[in-house]
């Protein structure tokens, strides 16, 4: 499954190549033109149907880029230290393999034996500046053969299909680049610029530039998103919860989503009978929140695949609610050149 | 043998302490045509018997191993999310973020929930997350989970086995089966050689609980000679080298009360003869191993202990030197062809 291989590619941030290269195979023959841009993102065009001369341009984005680790520091006992690259809980590193650099070099994460550990000790986070990677080397000179700094490092995790549930790593955003990949295979009323962004987790820097250079006149960020599930005893927001359907967002940390697109989505999927949720307002950002500050503004929105667990090496998807994004993605793509009251103001 | 395979093979089967059913085929299989018998007792240690060359009654020597591994297991289902405590001793601070698989009506795989970064308090970045207040989930829908799981199936941490630079390699449970290896190839050093005394390769199981296997195996063999091999600590950042042995530095021979000074001299003297590298390892008490147990066996066991230095022991990445569990194969070999050498009297 597409979805899969994607899991198991290797983007971090500033390194997405892997990624774009499995996109691309999988849409050129579905695009009508297609390019890479200055920084990296993949750019491709559906043309309008029904030949419309001036037909109305929307951008649909999904960031090829996953979190990861950036070596800093070769130790003299040829330990790596590192730094991360977007946002990690260093809780979740202790005892994890990594692949490092082009070479796809294996690691470990370190960790003191439980035996020699102290109960003060025990009871204390260890910090990123603590961490160290171990790939079998004894000295620096020898794991300089292999590694330079500013090599990045990525979680070894192989998706599986479990049932109904896709265990992977970087369903942020992997998830929302298969359901684009979905999208370009068919031709809609309006023109689809999908856009495959790089460094979102950096601060949705792809998005951005992307957004200048297209103009759309509406956008539409997927992503696989925030879902705090867990059973839990106080009463607080999961964010989204999984096999509950995408996600529309109201407004995040990073935009107040178009209200007409946010209507438009709802109407859709109450009448195509899907199910959807609402993202908790307040948390995380996305692209959305990037391309909708370029030039003079766009109207956008955000659909998101709930994923538990995202940042950490592993986490869970539902095919469900992956396969109605696409649906609902679909549909209104289908419905937005008729029903988008487009140029007007929002009021 | 195929050490790198053997070590695989061994390393990414399941088998936490109690359950060590399927490791144990596997090092029957490897083990099978070095000896002349093989027995498993009721405990579940697997015996195999390779004779000695000398007139009978021979003396017996009995090498030992244990396949169990720590892990977790499910102590509640919670809407679909299941609580779990643990199979010997992890530190908690492995474990979010970890793929783990559950040994439930059919195995499922599952991660050990970790919260994303966004929804943290800075309060809550600063704690460590104690292991009642983790959940393994594998992803399915609750009414599913109640059919496939109940309270005590088994949890194992899901880390395949990884060869590193410099014959090094990291795995889940090298504790012990990396000494299980050393124990094979030993055995496949003793085919070349002449040696009198008879020889019992046991792989011990419930070790990582109460040194168990050991305890009622070495009562059925009754050896005259007793050398258990386990891991020991392996140099590590931030572990003061006092606490270490050197990984690549060839096996520890431990001294101290837990030992037999001849059965020490012996291994002493023969890695230093065949120049096999080694290192010494100082015990003034409780070594936390099978030797703790073999010793006082029935009338008291002469005993000797060898480690094989381990980098990270109890986190799913155990990090060792291939180098060293082949050295401690040979080594045990040696030792064995030249104990008509060692007079036990103290």
């Amino acid at each position: 499954m597409l979805l899969q291989r994607l899991s198991d590619a290797r983007g971090v941030s500033g390194k997405e190549d892997a990624v774009r290269e499995i996109i691309l195979d999988e849409i050129r023959t579905h695009v009508d033109e297609y390019r890479v841009d200055n920084i990296g993102n993949l750019i491709a065009t559906v043309h309008a149907s029904g030949g419309t001369e001036k037909p109305h341009r929307v951008m649909v984005d999904a960031h090829m880029d996953e979190v990861g680790l950036m070596i800093t520091q070769v130790d003299k006992n040829g330990m790596l230290r590192f730094r991360p690259v977007g946002g990690i809980d260093p809780r979740v590193l202790p005892a994890k393999r990594v692949l490092i650099g082009q070479d796809a070099i294996p690691g470990v994460i370190g960790i003191k034996a439980v035996h020699l550990v102290t109960r003060e000790e025990a009871e204390k986070v260890i910090k990123f500046d603590q961490l160290y990677i171990d790939i079998g080397a004894k000295k620096k000179e020898e794991a300089q053969e292999v590694i330079r700094l500013g090599d990045v490092a990525s979680f070894v995790t192989q998706s599986r299909l479990l049932g109904r549930t896709v265990m992977g790593k970087a369903f942020d955003d992997r998830v929302g680049c298969a359901v684009l990949a979905e999208l370009v295979k068919e031709r809609y009323p309006i023109e689809l610029v999908a856009v495959f962004s790089v460094q979102e987790e950096v601060g949705t820097r792809g998005a951005r530039v992307a957004a200048y250079d297209i103009e759309p006149e509406v956008a539409i960020a997927l992503e696989g998103t925030i879902c705090d599930d867990l059973p839990r005893k106080e009463d607080v927001t999961p964010v989204t919860q999984m096999g509950h359907g995408p996600a529309i967002t109201k407004m995040d940390r990073s935009l107040v989503c178009d209200r007409r697109l946010v209507d438009l989505l709802v109407r859709v999927a109450t009448e195509i009978e899907i199910p959807y949720q609402f993202k908790a307002p307040g948390l995380g950002g996305t692209d959305a929140g990037a391309i909708h500050l370029v030039r003079e503004g766009v109207p956008a929105v955000a659909v998101s695949v709930p994923a538990r667990y995202i940042h950490t090496p592993v986490s869970f998807i539902s095919l469900d609610d992956f396969e109605n994004a696409v649906k609902l993605m679909k549909e209104a793509l289908r419905r937005l050149d008729a029903e988008f009251p487009w140029g007007e103001r929002m009021q | 043998m195929e050490l790198d395979k053997l070590l695989q093979e061994l390393c990414d089967a399941s088998g936490i302490s109690g359950y060590e059913g399927a490791v144990r085929e596997l090092v029957a299989d490897a083990m099978r045509s070095y000896v002349d018998e093989m027995r498993t007792d009721a405990m579940g240690n697997l015996i195999g018997l390779r004779r000695g060359f000398g007139e009978e009654p021979r003396k017996k020597v009995m090498l030992a191993g244990h396949m169990d591994e720590i892990g977790l297991i499910v102590s509640q289902i919670e809407k679909g999310f299941l609580r779990f405590t643990q199979v010997g001793g992890y530190d908690a601070r492995v474990l979010p973020g970890q793929e783990v698989l559950v040994h439930g009506k059919i195995p499922l795989p599952g991660i050990v929930a970790a919260r994303p970064p966004h929804v943290l308090t800075p309060e809550e970045r600063k704690k460590v997350i104690k292991m009642r207040e983790l959940f393994v989930d594998v992803g399915l829908p609750p009414e599913e989970v109640e059919t496939q799981v109940n309270v005590g199936d088994l949890i194992t941490l899901h880390a395949p086995y990884t060869a590193l630079r410099n014959k090094r390699a990291t795995a889940k449970a090298f504790d012990d089966r990396a000494a299980v290896a050393s124990i094979l190839l030993c055995l496949e050093e003793l085919s070349s050689m002449r040696h009198s005394w008879d020889v019992f390769a046991v792989a011990t199981v419930q070790e990582e609980v109460g040194l168990r296997g050991a305890i009622t195996s070495t009562f059925g063999v009754f050896p005259d000679i007793g050398i258990a091999i386990d891991v020991t600590h392996g140099d590590t950042p931030g572990v003061p080298e006092t606490e270490t042995v050197e990984i690549g530095g060839g096996p520890s021979i431990t001294v101290g009360p837990n030992i037999h000074p001849k059965v020490y001299e012996a291994l002493v003297e023969t890695a230093k003869r065949y120049e096999i590298p080694y290192q010494v390892e100082a015990a003034p008490g409780r070594t936390g191993t099978d030797a703790w147990a073999i010793q006082v066996t029935r009338s008291g066991v002469p005993t000797g202990l060898l480690g094989i230095p381990t980098r990270y022991m109890h986190a799913p990445v155990e990090t060792i030197e291939l180098t060293d569990v082949r050295r401690t194969g040979r080594l045990l070999a040696l030792t064995i062809a030249h104990l008509d050498e060692v007079d036990l009297s103290r």
